[in-house]
């Protein structure tokens, strides 16, 4: 069994009277892929957003590699190790595809204003690191014609993948992804599925939501299934794929939709 | 309406043909081309006695030279140090005559009312202390969102000049009189009469602001600036320690809106509450909006409209504010971004990775 990196412990989160989360738990094992699925408003994004201290959960602890986050501020969770992306694009729009995966590899940098007006040489090795290492994600993401594009201008697939360099770059151990193939068609969601394995391969514990049940069975390692906020089953992804409570859950989300 | 437009299209492709062919050219020709423009600058003052492009330039009822001064530099100060907040990092700031106002006052008291300090020795203490009245506002306030930034700021204007108002020991309404000027150097002699050694002056300190921040901006500062304008809870999730940044653009523009007030002071020798009024800080705010908010090069050319316009346009005086006033509203319309939009990416970097690009594909 290998050791627990993120654990959400009995996690219950309420907003006014909706109840997101109700008394979650969870674990996230070192190099694993953990699929997360659930019908709309389960609760999936709300998780991500608890694990990176957006919000504050009501009751629980998350921890990560034992260390209570609830002390933390946001962007020192960056800094322990997990890095996210958005189920709504989120990136500046208004710096370049590079610029935008510098952000995130300047999280890991110390040199602030006295360095960059003197241009110490500290600075300029950062400088250089960050340069190259973005280069590196956006190359590795398969985006790299576009480094110098305005992440704005990107076409949609571009932006997609340009979230996921730049929470790579941040040098997490643990990887979200909102539905990172929202809207993709069949072959480019085989592609990034072949990427996300690509990026486990690298040591990377990944963290999936996805809606598409093909690609989460396909690629996780364990899927965990929410249903109005609570945590209705998490194994292998086959015996969930069988499990009667999510079939209901999904088979009833398409009724209403109908 | 239709003809406006036209000719404001016109106006803005002739400043992006002139960038395109900037771009064009090769390292030397533009290093010849900035040195050029540098001495052009210099120049400035000499600008009136040269035919036509004098009878252009020239300020009708108004020194010329005074102008660049009094008006035009301190204006190119203050837009730089305010775009840093406003512009950059996108931190609404209403009330930045009061860094103005720090740093002229700081200057009087200390080589005039309650001190005897030479004016360069008053400079860096006046634009620490400066910058120490940006940390005691930002720091309660940066931890709020946008709205009450704004509102705070604007009533930290009024509160500066209404304190200087009614304090006997910062002169009151009198003012501060006597205050010392800026020490004799490189030949140059700060008297009352000659206003172009100021203009040399300020212009220098003009450079000297731009090349630290050009610095900046590249740079990991520069770039957490802008992720936090574009998206402040993002940036925060990529790790950037989005408070403290926000607090070194705040800082940073008050130490550089200081640094005007202290050129100022020098200049005028005398100085009142009236001289920092609410409305000022309105019309910096203007200079940076209407040049482009978020360019550096944008909020210069701000400043110089701002500052010059008025004066140039002094013989339909009592008009002047309505026109600006059209001038604004046609630009919201028009052209928000302002006359020179943001620039996404190092210019340099984008064409150097173009020629590479070039050498890979031949
Ligand atoms: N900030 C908030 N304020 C109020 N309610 C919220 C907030 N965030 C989430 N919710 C509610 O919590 C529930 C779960 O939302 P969440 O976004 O986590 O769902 P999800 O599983 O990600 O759904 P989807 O598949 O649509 O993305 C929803 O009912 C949503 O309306
Ligand atoms: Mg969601």
């Amino acid at each position: 069994m290998s050791e627990v990196l993120l654990d959400f412990n009995n996690v219950t989160m309420q907003f006014g009277g909706v109840t997101a989360l109700n008394e979650v738990s969870l674990q996230i094992k070192q190099g694993e892929i953990l699929g997360l699925i659930g019908p709309n408003g389960a609760g999936k994004t709300t998780c991500f957003n608890v694990m990176t201290g957006v919000y504050a959960p009501t009751l629980g602890t998350v921890s990560f590699e034992g260390k209570n986050l609830a002390k933390l501020k946001r962007f020192e969770i960056t800094k322990v190790g997990i890095a996210r992306t958005f189920q709504n694009i989120r990136l500046f729009s208004e710096m370049t595809a590079l610029e935008n995966v510098m952000v995130g590899a300047d999280a890991r940098k110390k040199a602030s204003v006295g360095g960059a007006i003197l241009r110490t040489s500290r600075q300029r090795h950062e400088e250089k690191e960050s340069r190259e290492r973005s280069m590196e994600l956006l190359q590795f993401m398969g985006i790299s014609d576009r480094a110098e594009t305005a992440a704005r201008n990107l076409p949609y697939g571009y932006q997609r993948r340009l979230e996921i360099a730049r929470a790579l770059a941040t040098e997490p151990k643990l990887l979200c992804l909102d539905e990172p193939a929202a809207g993709f068609n069949p072959a480019e969601k085989e592609e990034l599925n072949e990427l996300i394995l690509k990026i486990r391969e690298q040591g990377y514990t990944v963290l999936l939501i996805e809606h598409d049940m093909n690609v989460v069975m396909k690629v996780s390692d364990r899927v965990a299934v929410l249903d109005f906020g609570q945590k209705i089953a998490d194994g292998l992804p086959a015996d969930v794929r069988n499990n009667p409570a999510v079939i209901a859950a999904y088979l009833g989300v398409e009724d209403n939709a109908s | 309406m239709s003809l406006v437009l036209n000719f404001w299209l016109r106006v803005t492709s002739l400043f992006s043909g002139f960038g395109e062919q900037f771009r064009a050219m090769n390292k030397w020709q533009r290093y010849s081309a900035y040195g050029l423009g540098v001495v052009a600058l210099y120049l400035l003052p000499y600008w009136p006695d040269v035919p036509v492009l004098g009878q252009i330039v020239n300020t009708p009822g108004s020194q010329f030279e005074t102008v660049l001064n009094d008006q035009v530099v301190i204006f190119v100060l203050i837009a730089l140090g305010l775009n840093v907040v406003v512009g950059i990092a996108g931190l609404l700031d209403l009330g930045y005559v009061g860094f103005y106002a720090v740093g002229a006052y700081v200057t009087a008291i200390l080589t005039s009312a309650h001190g005897n300090l030479p004016w360069l020795l008053a400079l860096p203490i006046a634009v620490v202390i400066s910058m120490l009245f940006g940390v005691i506002l930002g720091t309660p306030t940066l931890r709020l969102r946008g709205d009450y930034l704004a509102i705070v700021t604007l009533g930290f204007g009024e509160i500066i000049r209404l304190t200087a108002k009614n304090m006997d020991w910062l002169g009151a309404s009198r003012g501060i009189s006597n205050i010392k000027k800026p020490p004799s150097m490189f030949g140059l002699k700060f008297g009352v009469l000659d206003a172009k050694p100021y203009f040399y002056l300020g212009l220098t300190m003009v450079f000297i602001v731009i090349f630290i921040l050009h610095r900046l901006e590249y740079s990991r500062v520069g770039r957490a600036w802008v992720a936090i304008r574009e998206d402040e809870d993002a940036a925060e999730l990529m790790g950037v320690n989005t408070f403290k940044f926000k607090l070194w653009a705040f800082t940073i523009g008050a130490g550089i809106g200081g640094l005007a007030g202290v050129h100022y002071a020098g200049k005028v020798g005398f100085i009142n509450p009236d001289n920092f009024p609410l409305q000022l800080s309105i019309l910096f705010l203007a200079a940076v909006v209407l040049g482009g908010s978020g360019n550096m090069y944008g909020a210069i050319l701000g400043g110089i409209l701002v500052a010059y316009m008025p004066e140039r346009l002094r013989n339909f005086s009592d008009k002047r504010i309505l026109v600006f006033g059209i001038v604004l509203v046609l630009m919201m319309v028009f052209r928000p971004e302002g006359i020179l939009p943001k620039r996404v990416g190092n210019e340099h970097k984008k064409r150097r990775a173009k020629s590479q690009e070039g050498e890979v594909a031949s």
